[in-house]
């Protein structure tokens, strides 16, 4: 499955929502508005000439100086190709909202739950979306990057120095 | 659901002798059958993620450790790889084959650990304390090349921080010679097994097609008879020099699940020969001195490698900017590393795919229906690592 192939296609079917295309890294990339994240994935799931049928990973990244600071990553497979794809969106602090994948991939469910758990992206109609890892009654999201890993009140540790 | 029917629950762990980890399951029952679960995790979560973002490369590898702590060599091995694929490193035949051995013997160990456990769940502890002889051997081999027993903190980038020394090959011929043995033995004791069969075939299956829409991956894949591994699908390290088969099951059950774990543990006793017999001669680390800490003796008496050595584990080294996502076949999966690099001196984000967080979604679907003792064999058979799941 050449590269070309899944560009044309994609570009085809999503033609004005796909803001940025990647071919230089070591997975071929897309970037699309968040609007449309659901038709591409289950197009790229569903398209028989597609058939990304495997979700490997689906995770979120907080870039704090971006105009759309929040984003997820899939990244999917065509097992019969032996063909990777990554998709991103990007989205805004104030409206954290995507719609979620958990109903063409089993496997989402608890990716989007560890997503929401860590970086408070909500996923739009997930069956069951609340806190995998931490506690429930946490009131913050700890991977978002303005959350230090230590409480900075603290005084008696210094790691200034020692490559933190 | 009956909601009419008086349900008992039953809490499943978190620390209970059958969930070999710390993590639980709220279990519905109807008599001894079970209607609905529940699993909750995260008793073990240590923010490795987060960690990682605030750590210089150099200093991640102990956290890979604990993930799959019964596979760790491969965990850091992976990591390796991952930042050398972000470098555009190349190791040599050497390195590849010297990584290969480590990775195969703690796939064998891993596989071990979880069929002497499935065992143990349905009542032969005798096997479980036999083949556990043998793993003690395998970390007799990490303890010779790296210092380490199970959080093995395992080679460097570019290779490994010495060579294989005499004795470690040595143990390695030795566990080679010794353990077709103990396999023959252990699978006297099980594979033909009357009750064992009784207790294991048709309990907690899994269609191919569920299989792959929860992201299962590894023996668990290939019991529900998909080929998928990634050894084979995108060969690292020079795992394309190599030949060796690919056990598949057909139903998906625990039975399938032990045999495919079985079967592997020989594929990788043969490619753990045949790596040793044909590692090639050279240096067990490829020239990357801003990676590769120097020789300790330098350290010591020359300035030059004093700053090296310093700026390494300090991580004031040049990172390039990029994003790579690297994934190696795992004791239990295809263990996955996401790294995006900003430039700077940690990783900007670092996400680990972990292969048991995944597939272990789908417990519920495989043991509704059944008894609660099926479901503890089911649970043993899936091989779930509470470090791994909670990272």
């Amino acid at each position: 499955m050449e590269n070309s192939f899944i560009i044309d296609k994609l570009y085809k079917a999503f033609g004005q929502d796909i803001l940025r295309m990647d071919t230089t890294s070591d997975i071929l990339s897309f970037t699309v508005a968040s609007p449309v994240i659901h038709e591409v994935i289950q197009f790229l799931k569903e398209d028989e000439n597609m058939n990304f049928i495997f979700l490997t990973d689906l995770c979120g990244v907080h870039y704090p100086d971006r105009g759309l600071p929040l984003g997820v990553v899939y990244h999917l497979h065509n097992l019969r190709e032996n063909k990777r794809l990554r998709i991103k969106t990007f989205i805004t602090l104030n409206h954290p909202k995507v719609a979620t994948v958990a109903d063409l991939f089993s496997s989402a469910n608890w990716m989007e739950r560890e997503t929401y758990d860590f970086y408070g992206i909500i996923f739009e109609c997930h069956p069951n979306l609340k806190r995998i890892l931490n506690v429930e009654y946490m009131d913050f999201f700890p991977m978002r990057k303005e959350y230090p890993l230590e409480d900075p009140t603290r005084e008696d540790k210094d790691d200034r120095y020692f490559g933190r | 659901m009956d909601e009419t029917k008086p349900y008992t629950t039953l809490n499943l762990g978190p620390t209970h002798p059958a969930t070999h980890g710390i993590f639980q399951n709220v279990l519905t029952l109807d008599g001894e059958q079970i209607v609905d679960a529940e699993q909750t995790i995260g008793y073990i979560h240590r923010a490795f993620e987060k960690i990682a973002e605030h750590r210089p490369y150099y200093q991640i590898t102990p956290l890979t450790d604990r993930l799959n702590y019964c596979s760790s060599p491969i965990n850091n091995l992976g990591w390796h790889m991952t930042v050398e694929k972000l470098l555009g490193v190349k190791t040599s035949k050497r390195v590849d084959y010297m990584r290969i051995i480590l990775m195969e013997l703690a796939r064998i160990t891993d596989h071990l650990v979880c069929n002497s456990v499935i065992g143990v769940d349905s009542g032969a502890l005798t096997g479980f304390i036999y083949v556990f002889q043998e793993r003690e051997k395998v970390y007799e081999i990490y303890e010779e090349v790296s210092g380490a027993r199970l959080t093995t903190n395992m080679g460097r980038v570019g290779g490994f921080e010495r060579d294989f020394s005499l004795k470690a090959v040595k143990k390695i011929h030795e566990f080679l010679d010794h353990l077709p043995n103990v396999l023959h033995e252990f699978e006297k004791l099980l594979l033909r097994n009357r009750i064992f069969m009784d207790r294991t075939i048709g309990v907690g299956p899994i269609s191919g097609e569920r299989a792959l829409n929860y992201g299962f991956t590894g023996p668990n894949l290939r019991a529900a008879g998909v080929d998928y591994d990634v050894r084979v699908m995108s060969p690292y390290s020079s795992y394309n020099d190599f030949e060796f088969t690919i056990p598949v099951g057909a139903q998906g059950d625990t039975y399938d699940r032990f045999c495919v774990r079985q079967e592997e543990i020989w594929q990788s006793l043969n490619l753990v020969r045949n790596a040793l017999e044909n590692l090639p001669e050279g240096n067990f680390h490829v020239d990357v001195p801003q990676f590769y800490l120097p020789p300790k003796e330098e350290v010591y008496s020359k300035m030059e490698a004093l700053i090296w050595h310093f700026k390494i584990v300090m991580g004031e080294i040049e990172v390039p900017v990029g994003e790579v996502f690297h994934s190696v076949e795992g004791g239990n999966g295809e263990l996955g590393f996401y790294l995006i690099s900003d430039g700077g001196r940690t990783p900007f984000r670092l996400h680990f795919r972990r292969p048991g967080f995944i597939y272990y979604q789908a417990y519920p679907e495989m043991i509704r229906g059944g008894v609660l003792s099926d479901a503890i064999l089911t649970m043993s058979s899936m091989n779930v690592i509470a470090g791994e799941l909670d990272a």
